[in-house]
């Protein structure tokens, strides 16, 4: 005798997939990487909202200003700086992935030096932002 | 045949990422920290009348509206895609929800650069 198959109408096992990249740090760090855009959506916002008060005149303009002053805001900030940082370094990990293949003579360039070189562009574009503050205010 | 729609929203999630993995820290330093905190940076460094003329200068403007739409963009492309994992559907809400709000906060940025 044969074994008694399930009852028809019993549903199959189906693998939870709740909290599913919780089981794995590289799913934890994919997650992460995901996660930045929220970060980066936040900081447009905070962004629009300033253009919205600049427009309005000089009372909403350091409504705005001293909004950013609030211990809330500097929190928050401070932890849009570190999701940025994480975007950053995980925008140039991906990217050699993500790019297509380029060939020195018959040489791939390797992805180890696409990333260096990406982190290397992040400091030269993030240190001439800030000595061009200087300047514009020279 | 229909011409899919996905390269242009992926260029606009590419243009966006590269730029916010480029000047995003170093944005969110000067205008989210030192600045609020007088670190660093000169003390009226974002006061109204510099910051007036410089948002009437067109460069100025189009750099502010290119940030803060990529930036849009890139962030709206990222979360509906990421929606999946979440075990949230991909469907027409989603889509409307999260492009909509992109494009919400672009007309709201220029609007604001037109009227400065």
């Amino acid at each position: 005798m044969s074994e008694p198959r399930p009852a028809p109408n019993r549903p199959a096992y189906v693998r939870p997939m709740q909290g599913w990249w919780r089981r794995d740090p590289f799913f934890v760090r994919y997650m992460l990487r995901e996660a930045t855009a929220v970060a980066v959506a936040v900081y447009a916002v905070v962004l629009t909202l300033g253009l919205v008060c600049l427009a309005q005149g000089e009372a909403a303009w350091n409504g705005w200003l001293a909004a950013l002053r609030n211990p809330a805001s500097l929190l928050l900030h401070a932890v849009l700086f570190i999701a940025m940082i994480i975007h950053a370094k995980s925008w140039f990990d991906i990217m050699p992935k993500t790019m297509p293949m380029i060939f020195i003579g018959a040489r791939r360039l390797s992805p180890a030096t696409i990333t260096r070189t990406g982190w290397a562009a992040t400091l030269l574009a993030c240190a001439a932002l800030f000595a061009a503050m200087w300047a514009w205010h020279a | 045949m229909k011409r899919s729609n996905a390269p242009i929203f992926w260029l606009l999630f590419g243009a966006g990422g590269m730029l916010a993995a480029l000047f995003g820290p170093m944005l969110v330093f000067i205008t989210g920290i030192a600045a609020p905190l007088g670190w660093a940076l000169p003390a009226d460094l974002l006061s109204y009348p510099r910051m007036l003329a410089l948002a009437q200068h067109a460069l100025a403007k189009a750099a502010f509206l290119l940030v803060i739409a990529l930036f849009a963009w890139h962030a709206a492309h990222r979360i509906l895609h990421s929606l999946h994992d979440l075990g949230i559907h991909k469907g027409v809400l989603a889509r409307s929800a999260c492009y909509g709000s992109a494009a919400l906060l672009t007309m709201v940025a220029a609007a604001s650069l037109v009227a400065i």
